[in-house]
């Protein structure tokens, strides 16, 4: 096997070595020099800053800014503020992305037909996803005040939670129809003529068929919820007692005391926390897909 | 579910879910200062509508906000796409290890989060803290990779064949790709105009950063407006503002809604 594809191997190389030589005159790598070179500056350098001023003393009240070490950490280990936002942005998003994708697949399996009813009634449940985040926030704030349920110190981030999952639900929606559509008719089909009930054929055939559009939405809403600010801020702005401070929240308060180490700590974490989340999430569900 | 009932359980479904937080706000909006103190979703008893949208209008000085949000939302765009796509196309042509490794940096911001506070600090190094230069940077920066992403995509399913014939008639890279490519990535570049005018449009928490104080957006307005000054539990002003804010998407929305939909789903489900 393996030397049979090592003698190939050179025969393959020679002709693509000519178009290569070509592309580079008519695919000439200068096109991506601005797109780069924003984002290197705009992007990537910013990110650079962040594992530098996380280790200094930068701060609104002197001009100068000195290296402190782990002091940051320390502090914001000590007095419980790291793993206490650490923990409320992971379980923000895990209900965020639980919710989100509970009622959207819900929604595209109700409204899955192509009716005028269900044409209209899907246009209604993509307003939200239109709206300024903001604008969903001062929403459910009136409408939740008075009834105590931004008020809880244990509940009021399920609801925060229910609120950011209603905003986009109907992204997710969108993506399961399209997923529910591109499942060939043929495939039903025939598990219905092997004696599949309509239950059967839907969970055992449809639902496994959709775990590309499942890897999407999942991780969509669960990167999108870490990296949430508006909709908390404009219903609780963190609290009761801030336990809806999710780290966004806090690196937008401490920004405001003038605590840029701090927040360029918090950034830092948040960072890596979206970082080290994003690779095994996207594997995992990844190779879910492969399985089935 | 039966047939029959499937309709009715939808519209019913959008009337409770969809319909009673939009009848709030407009509900809320139409009423006077007193009557929306604690808002329900009560029809107000003399509609004030149009005097409360008049009056945020002047009152939060909108012109100024929503200009502020066309200088940054506009070049934004027109700036994300054209050098996106040039890039997107090079990268989805060449095939070599240099540029697999360059398409998977350029597309990492679709997952990671924008350093928001060292970006101040750069910026005010840069000279641009405040500006809306400064502003439409760090948005090109943080939605580049999303144009990266679906434009390699989408160019990928473009035949080759379309650019040799232009080259064969002697047109160089940049002809080729203004002549030939950009027509050609019309229907993507219409789907990614939409999600980043609707991301731009609605962002408040890197504008506070970058221009908090300095340039005015509506949602910054909005945002300012609601938690501090003047509309503190002013909840008539606070929702006509919404529906202000609101509108230009709505119009857009109507104008594009297949587009819309089309393009969210396109990068999606492959």
């Amino acid at each position: 096997m393996t030397t049979a594809v090592e003698t190939l191997a050179p025969a393959r190389a020679l002709p693509s070595a000519r178009p290569g030589t070509i592309r580079r005159r008519t695919h000439p790598l200068w096109f991506l020099l601005p797109a780069y070179g924003l984002l290197l500056v705009f992007f990537f350098l910013p990110t650079v800053f962040n594992f530098v001023y996380a280790f200094t003393d930068w701060s609104g009240f002197k001009a100068e800014i000195n290296p402190v070490g782990v002091e940051n950490f320390t502090q914001l280990t000590s007095d419980g503020t790291l793993f206490r936002s650490l923990r409320i942005t992971v379980v923000y998003a895990v209900l965020v992305a639980i919710f989100q994708n509970v009622f959207g697949f819900g929604l595209a399996v109700l409204l899955e037909r192509d009716t005028t009813v269900n044409r209209i009634a899907r246009t209604f449940f993509l307003i939200p996803v239109l709206m300024s985040a903001l604008a969903v926030g001062y929403i459910f704030q009136a409408l939740l005040k008075s009834s105590g349920l931004l008020a809880d110190t244990t509940w009021t981030i399920v609801v925060v939670a229910l609120i950011h999952a209603w905003k986009w639900m109907g992204l997710s929606m969108l993506i399961y129809l399209a997923g529910l559509k591109s499942i060939p008719l043929e495939v039903t089909e025939a598990a219905h003529i092997d004696g599949a009930s309509r239950w059967r054929t839907f969970w055992r055939i449809r639902v496994p068929l959709l775990a590309p559009a499942v890897t999407f939405n999942v991780a969509t809403a669960l990167l999108g919820s870490m990296n949430g600010f508006d909709i908390v801020q404009a219903t609780t702005g963190g609290g009761p007692a801030r336990t809806t401070e999710i780290l966004n929240i806090f690196i937008y308060r401490t920004f405001g005391q003038g605590l840029f180490a701090q927040a360029t700590t918090m950034s830092l974490v948040l960072f890596l926390l979206v970082a080290l989340m994003a690779f095994p999430v996207v594997y995992v569900l990844r190779k879910r897909e492969e399985v089935l | 579910m039966s047939r029959r009932l499937q309709p009715v359980f939808a519209l019913l479904l959008v009337a409770v879910v969809i319909g009673v937080p939009l009848w709030l706000v407009i509900a809320t909006a139409g009423k006077s200062q007193g009557e929306a103190v604690d808002p329900d979703l009560t029809p107000p008893s003399e509609w004030h509508l149009l005097d409360n949208l008049r009056q945020v209008w002047t009152d939060a000085d909108i012109p100024a906000a929503l200009l502020g949000s066309l200088l940054i939302v506009a070049p934004t765009v027109a700036i994300v796409l054209l050098l996106g796509s040039m890039a997107a196309w090079v990268l989805a042509r060449r095939g070599s290890r240099l540029t697999a490794v360059l398409y998977a940096l350029g597309i990492s911001g679709i997952i990671l989060p924008p350093a928001v506070v060292t970006v101040v600090l750069l910026l005010r190094q840069l000279g641009l803290a405040g500006t809306a230069v400064g502003m439409i940077g760090v948005y090109v920066g943080i939605y580049l990779s999303t144009v990266v992403f679906f434009v390699t995509g989408f160019v990928r399913t473009i035949p080759e064949s379309l650019e040799e014939a232009a080259r064969i008639d002697g047109a160089g890279p940049f002809a080729v790709f203004r002549r030939v490519v950009l027509p050609l990535l019309r229907p993507v570049l219409a789907t990614a105009t939409i999600l980043i005018c609707l991301y731009v449009w609605n962002d408040v928490f890197y504008a506070f950063f970058v221009i908090g104080g300095r340039i005015d957006t509506l949602p910054l307005n909005l945002f300012q407006v609601a938690s501090a000054g003047l509309y503190l539990n002013n909840w008539h002003l606070i929702f006509a503002y919404v529906i202000l804010m609101s509108l230009p998407l709505v119009v857009v929305f109507a104008v594009a809604q297949r587009r819309i939909i089309s393009g969210i789903t396109s990068g999606a489900v492959k």
